[in-house]
């Protein structure tokens, strides 16, 4: 009897041992995420706690040493939104320059990107790898090492401070992004479709418009918006390509107040902020969509 | 006589016909036209904006002369030794850390799931915003860094961009900080598309922990991990913005990057060859890399 209950005295003792052991180890587990977290958290938001801190400023009062706001005012945010500083005069118009960008780059690139991989992709054009190599080249080829040339060959055309330069270099760049991640989605769509479609006398633009694009309307959802983003966040060639305050960008007025002498930073600040709140907002509507795109073949190597 | 007479003159025919088949690719005569047609809107936009742009590039940077000016040049020199440290600290320092950062993020639960949407603020913001913002956080007499520095440990912060190695440290810190999020989304994906019963089978057969990753989850992440190495390089390497913001190439022009020196050459000392030179001296790594890629790219899948 006493040997049964000393052996299960110890097998218990032996068992909360464990238990114990591991209760401490999901302790320290628990603290290392919190502490990781925290870590994580400060070195993420503290340029962007800059930015707002900045912005909250009232006029004159930017060159200040406390971190928190001791007076937050949104003076500065209503006065990019009323254009009431003289580095602010053509906000409005800045700001409906780059939507414009942004819509035209979509448009052409969705529309040239998904008429491309129809042909290559479902209708198997003879040489059509040809195209598709060239967008892979075009992918991997620094956009600003072709800025220079871009430059000269616009003031050739007499295309120089028109939006139209801006727009064609920017769908030259999505394209490509376009047409691959079209064509590797179209394989997952059976070619027995189109073919059918064809029996029955569908001409290809038709079978384009009804069967193609309904079908493919995620990798639609998807480019779009990387080509809307990518046309909003670009700097380097609207930079060089925009040059009167009336057909210039966002970006690009940001950069000008950077550039002078007397920078009004809690508007400058305060122009970011309203300046990134679009592309934030659809980051993370088309959060799932974004990051499937994105990968760029990547995920299954 | 007769009949041989009648192959010869049907013979031109039929290669006509199958050379023409051959070219269509089985496709008919009208949907042929069709098949033509959707291709050339695109081919237009490569000949025209990327085509054209690569031979005026080549043609402007073509000058021998040019390149012994240019490498003569101690701007150029040190933005060589710039170039260098920014793809190497700067490309492996962040992947290394998204790899280290996607196994994190595997974790279970609603606390990391909130994590992870602060955590991607960094690639959501755009990047003129976010360089700028950190660029008067590092300013020496107002700057957010130095008082913190001050407030919390009453010390008195440097000039951060005063000095070329700082100053450089603070873009490629600045790299970091911006491109980490993106290819931690990534490699997650990645680490997500590995199948469950592997990773379970494994942990039966006791690969946990440090021996999971080293013998299961790295090696079916090797691939992925190589692929966005070699194009967060050549993204890094056509980088403008963060040099640009940050730093602003300053001081006295120590800590240009080649992207940035060749605008630099081209519009600020308006001496447009000069700069497609600096452009056109990283072909050497530029062409490998782009063979590379386009071979492991054109075999890779896209998930949606």
């Amino acid at each position: 009897m006493s040997t049964i209950t000393a052996e299960a005295r110890l097998a218990a003792r032996a068992v909360s041992r464990a238990h114990s052991s591991v209760r401490l180890r999901r302790y320290l587990n628990t603290a290392g995420t919190l502490v990781l977290s925290l870590v994580l958290i400060v070195w993420t938001i503290a340029p962007i706690y800059n930015m707002v801190l900045i912005s909250l400023e009232p006029e004159g009062d930017v060159f200040t040493d406390h971190i928190w706001p001791r007076v937050p005012s949104v003076e500065s945010f209503w006065g990019v939104l009323t254009q009431g500083h003289w580095y602010l005069e053509h906000f409005w118009r800045q700001f409906a320059n780059s939507l414009y960008i942004g819509a035209m780059v979509t448009f052409f690139a969705l529309l040239f990107g998904s008429l491309t991989s129809f042909a290559i992709g479902r209708m198997r054009l003879r040489h059509g790898w040809l195209v598709s190599n060239a967008a892979l080249l075009t992918y991997v080829i620094p956009a600003s090492f072709l800025a220079i040339p871009f430059y000269r060959i616009m003031q050739n055309y007499g295309l120089g401070n028109n939006p139209w330069s801006v727009i064609s270099a920017l769908v030259a760049f999505a394209t490509p992004y376009a047409i691959f991640v079209f064509q590797e989605y179209g394989r997952s769509i059976p070619i027995e479709v189109d073919e059918s479609a064809r029996i029955d006398g569908a001409s290809p633009p038709q079978i384009y418009l009804r069967i193609y694009l309904p079908l493919m309307a995620p990798a639609l959802v998807a480019v779009g918006t990387y080509a809307l983003l990518l046309a909003w966040n670009e700097y380097l060639y609207q930079f060089l390509l925009l040059s009167s305050k009336s057909s210039m960008t966002v970006p690009v007025a940001l950069a000008q107040f950077l550039s002078s002498d007397q920078s009004p930073w809690n508007y400058m600040m305060a122009t970011a902020i309203i300046y990134a709140l679009p592309p934030v907002a659809i980051y993370y509507a088309f959060r799932r969509r974004m990051t499937a795109g994105l990968t760029v073949g990547g995920v299954k190597g | 006589m007769d009949r041989a007479s009648v192959a010869d003159v049907a013979r031109p025919a039929i290669r006509w016909r199958t050379l023409s088949r051959s070219l269509r690719g089985g496709l008919k005569g009208g949907e042929y036209a069709w098949a033509v047609a959707f291709v050339v809107p695109y081919v237009a936009v490569f000949l025209a904006f990327v085509a054209y742009p690569v031979v005026y590039g080549l043609w402007m940077g073509s000058e021998a002369s040019l390149y012994r000016e240019l490498f003569a040049d101690p701007i150029y020199q040190s933005t060589v030794v710039n170039t260098v440290l920014y793809l190497a600290l700067g490309v492996n320092v962040k992947m290394f850390l998204a790899l280290l950062l996607s196994g994190f993020f595997m974790r279970p639960g609603w606390w990391m799931k909130a994590l992870l949407l602060i955590f991607v603020l960094p690639w959501a913001v755009p990047q003129i915003s976010t360089f700028i913002s950190i660029h008067w956080m590092l300013n020496g007499e107002w700057g957010f860094l130095n008082n913190v520095l001050y407030t919390l440990f009453h010390v008195e912060g440097p000039h951060w961009l005063n000095d070329r190695w700082m100053a450089l440290g603070a873009v490629i810190v600045s790299h970091i900080w911006k491109w980490t999020p993106f290819w931690t989304l990534i490699l997650l994906a990645g680490r997500m598309a590995i199948p469950l019963e592997i990773r379970d089978t494994a942990k039966v057969d006791g690969a946990t922990g440090v021996r999971g990753f080293v013998y299961i989850t790295f090696p079916l992440l090797a691939n992925l991990y190589l692929i966005c190495t070699l194009l967060s390089t050549i993204f890094l390497l056509g980088d403008f913005n963060a040099v640009n913001f940050v730093s602003g190439g300053g001081p006295a022009n120590t800590t240009h990057v080649l992207a940035t020196l060749g605008i630099r050459n081209a519009f600020e000392i308006a001496q447009p060859r000069l700069g497609v030179a600096a452009v056109m001296s990283a072909l050497p790594l530029v062409i490998p890399l782009v063979i590379v890629l386009m071979r492991k790219l054109r075999t890779a899948e896209v998930q949606l």
